[in-house]
């Protein structure tokens, strides 16, 4: 059993720290969205006009602190853990960067199933306590880079899908790997309405190639920061794929399935000429609108403190080069 | 549509009114950007920044463009006053977006400014809607505006060019449309629709 559940009086310091400071710059920004929602500016805080009735006596989601083996040393300066909590992209809770945050707290993860199946021998079913006891938990210390251009350094927890699908016993004939996220329209906003969701054709769907998914970068997290994931974060597991756009790091996971073509992925069906199925972090591969030579860090939350880098191919993680060699990574982007 | 009843607001009320415009349009955007640098925005602050005064721009440019209609339509002939502090701060909430786009998204790499207004069609449009913007801002000041004379009203007709562009920017610029981006396509038409017959005016010319 790996999970704690510390009484209050056991509570770290900075766990109550960061959470009063916390709730005291929410309720911050969303008076800024009060002001503003008369005159449609509320867009960044505030996504719908009568929001903030709603979420005012909101209680946040309760994560619980983690067993794990700590990551050993690393070099990189850390994205700070409230703005990984409240900067993400997840469309089934809204557009929004800060919608996530706001409309997830409720989220339930537990009771949770996810399924292990398709071209595999012995098909699994994890519910939630599995999540957290069926393998050694590890930190382990990855860049995200996001196709927007901007980039954190998360503290991860979780283990290796490689374990996973070797349980499984795969199929000679299963070549990739295909992702679904939870779909429920009652707790998830987007997946209600196409204009919250924004277009997406839920549920979202991703998806590997067979030897990606089992190179051990491979992450699938179960927390961060010490303690289990967020909602927003994609609580309760989710995929962590730290070579390609962060987009491929699928969220909430109910369903991993083995095949033997190509799956579709969700934003190469909305937009295929801007979003490949590999999605390789890759600098000399600009997305149709943007460049992605380089990358702004989020390491600190003050204006000043950004810092503005050159992307990497494949995102600095040299040993996934193998996996490519030969392709023409600008036709298979 | 014609209401019979002009509306007409003492004096003072119409003054306060353009005071609290000036008041607001300032101190919000100071405010944001005391949060930012003081570290208060949670996630990322220059995304933020350039959310706010991107939207800002757009809120502004289009709630100037919906004061003469709503003169014409209400009788209420006193609310023009408004119209130039709409529009001068809309082109500065514009100028304040790209200057945190320079500042602070690309910090200072002019070689990449450059690249990106050229290459990224989205920006492209962005960036053509400020010179415009940028242009009716420097025609508003009095001494500007009397020495052109009539130029001044062909001259801000480019408005009429600017707003669909700063709206497609806009567009552009998004992942997919949602809710948001619908009503200000919507807020758009219906701004257009008001001034249909102006703006045919402009096209015979």
């Amino acid at each position: 059993m790996l999970i704690k559940t510390p009484s209050s009086s056991a509570s770290s310091e900075n766990q109550v720290t960061e959470e009063a400071v916390f709730n005291s710059r929410r309720s911050l920004l969303k008076q800024i969205g009060f002001i503003g929602a008369g005159a449609l500016l509320s867009k960044t805080t505030n996504a719908g006009p009568f929001d903030w009735f709603k979420s005012e006596s909101k209680e946040m989601f309760s994560r619980s602190a983690l067993s794990f083996t700590k990551s050993p040393s690393d070099a990189q300066i850390q994205t700070p853990e409230v703005q990984a909590l409240n900067y993400n992209n997840f469309f089934e809770f809204g557009t929004s960067k800060s919608d996530p945050a706001t409309h997830a707290q409720s989220f339930k993860v537990d009771p949770w199933t996810i399924v292990i199946d398709g071209l595999v021998e012995k098909p699994i079913e994890l519910g939630y306590e599995d999540l957290f006891t069926m393998f050694d938990l590890q930190e382990r210390i990855y860049r995200l880079r996001c196709v927007e251009a901007w980039s954190m350094v998360i503290p991860w927890i979780g283990f290796s899908l490689s374990g996973l699908i070797n349980k499984a016993k795969p199929l000679s004939s299963a070549k990739y790997v295909a992702f679904e996220t939870l779909y429920d329209p009652e707790q998830m906003r987007g997946q209600r309405s196409r204009f919250v969701g924004g277009g997406v054709d839920y549920p979202y769907v991703e998806g590997l190639r067979l030897d990606e998914a089992m190179h051990p970068l491979t992450t699938l997290s179960v927390g961060m920061y010490g303690k289990t994931l967020s909602p927003q974060n994609g609580a309760p597991i989710r995929l962590v794929m730290p070579w390609k756009y962060g987009f491929k790091s699928i969220k909430s996971l109910v369903k991993i399935k083995l095949v033997d073509k190509m799956p579709p992925t969700s934003w190469n069906r909305l937009a295929p000429d801007e979003y490949g199925f590999y999605a390789n972090v890759n600098p000399n591969v600009s997305h149709p609108r943007w460049s992605q030579a380089r990358e702004r860090r989020i390491v600190g939350s003050g204006l000043l403190a950004q810092d503005r880098i050159d992307t990497k191919l494949f995102n600095g993680y040299d040993e996934v080069a193998e996996l490519y060699r030969g392709m023409d990574l600008a036709k298979f982007y | 549509m014609i209401i019979s009843n002009p509306i007409r607001l003492p004096f003072w009320q119409i003054k306060t009114l353009q005071s609290l415009l000036h008041l607001t349009a300032v101190a919000w955007v100071g405010y944001v950007f005391y949060l930012a640098l003081s570290g208060q925005i949670l996630g990322d602050p220059v995304q933020y920044l350039i959310d706010f005064t991107g939207l800002g721009a757009i809120n502004l440019l289009f709630m100037s463009l919906a004061i003469s209609p709503s003169a014409r339509i209400f009788k209420f002939s006193q609310i023009m006053i408004l119209r130039r502090p709409l529009g001068v701060y809309a082109a500065v909430y514009g100028l304040l977006h790209f200057a945190v786009f320079v500042a602070f998204e690309l910090q200072f790499e002019m070689a990449l400014v450059f690249s990106e207004v050229i290459d990224r069609p989205y920006i492209t449009v962005g960036f053509s809607a400020l010179v415009i913007l940028s242009v009716l801002l420097i025609s508003s000041l009095n001494r500007v505006k009397r020495a052109l004379g009539r130029r001044w009203q062909q001259i801000h007709n480019w408005v009429y060019v600017a707003a669909p562009l700063v709206l497609l920017h806009f567009i552009w610029s998004l992942k997919t449309l949602d809710l948001a981006s619908w009503l200000y396509i919507m807020s758009f038409v219906v701004l257009i629709i008001f001034r249909i017959k102006n703006i045919q005016k402009i096209i015979k010319k």
